[in-house]
């Protein structure tokens, strides 16, 4: 999150009211880090997440846990010619991020991220002691 | 990961990459194509040229890129298909913001655009589409004699 912090700290209010970010080479780009869509649900044993982040090879792909803040970052990479020119651009930022508190149940240490064709799934256990247990009801 | 620079390290490189998309496409601002789509459409779509071919990337993550019906009609470009996300049983969905079922996306590239010489390919969830433009329409060097 270092550079958000940067945004904020040398950001100017224009820019920032535009809703522009600032990347680590330290030149402004028309927009922040683009927000990957992400599913998420839930079963018995834990938490998945699957988030849409195409152009990010496993090298320049970061999940982490912070405190109990679980970050997802990528970097968006594409072949281009040292020529090329922009004709036309949906896709406006090379970073993806977004984070999301956890709660205590989950088991952070666990946790595994696969990436596959651009997409990034992220298991998140449950703490074994605190999965639902089934209660039985013994006819005696 | 993308916290405080330090030059020379391997990150370098990330930076570079980094600051390349964001040159590139960071700024683009022109009039919108009468066939474009409101951003956040499935696939995004990014164009870039150079003197001698077209490069169009598909953001199709998590698709078989041979399910993907790609054609070429003089400077039309249709890119169709089906996503499909599959729905987990017996669970508690929080978020589906993840796009799935059918799209539909045309583009109008360069009018010196050759259908003849298109390569497409796949990785890391982008369709990169390259199409080479026609020599005459190249810039050529005038020689004074």
């Amino acid at each position: 999150m270092a550079t958000n912090t940067e945004v904020t700290r040398r950001g100017s209010s224009a820019a920032k009211e535009a809703g522009a970010g600032l990347t680590s080479q330290g030149t402004w780009t028309a927009e922040g880090p683009i927000r990957p869509p992400v599913d998420v649900w839930e079963d018995k044993d834990g938490i998945t997440l699957c988030a849409d982040m195409p152009g990010v090879s496993k090298d320049r792909l970061n999940v982490r846990v912070d405190g109990n803040t679980l970050i997802v970052e990528g970097q968006l990479e594409l072949e281009l010619s040292k020529d090329a020119e922009a004709l036309y651009a949906d896709v406006r930022s090379s970073l993806y991020r977004r984070s999301f508190a956890l709660s205590g149940e989950l088991e952070t240490e666990k946790i595994e991220a696969n990436l596959k064709h651009g997409v990034l799934t992220v298991r998140i256990p449950k703490r074994a002691e605190l999965r639902p247990k089934k209660i039985e009801v013994k006819v005696g | 990961m993308f916290g405080i620079p330090m030059p020379g390290s391997v990150f370098d490189d990330l930076w570079r990459l980094q600051q390349e998309v964001d040159e590139l496409f960071g700024s683009w601002s022109a009039p919108l194509g009468i066939r474009s789509l409101p951003r956040g459409s499935f696939p995004a779509v990014n164009i870039g040229q150079t003197p001698e071919r077209v490069d169009v990337y598909l953001f199709a993550p998590g698709i078989d890129p041979k399910s993907l019906d790609i054609s070429l009609q003089q400077n039309l470009l249709t890119v169709s298909g089906n996503r499909e996300i599959k729905i987990e049983e017996d669970v508690d969905y929080y978020r589906q913001e993840r796009f799935g079922g059918e799209f539909r996306r045309v583009m109008s590239l360069p009018e010196d655009v050759d259908p003849d010489r298109v390569q497409a390919k796949y990785a890391d969830g982008i369709v990169q589409i390259s199409i080479e433009r026609r020599e005459s329409a190249r810039p050529r060097q005038i020689q004074i004699h």
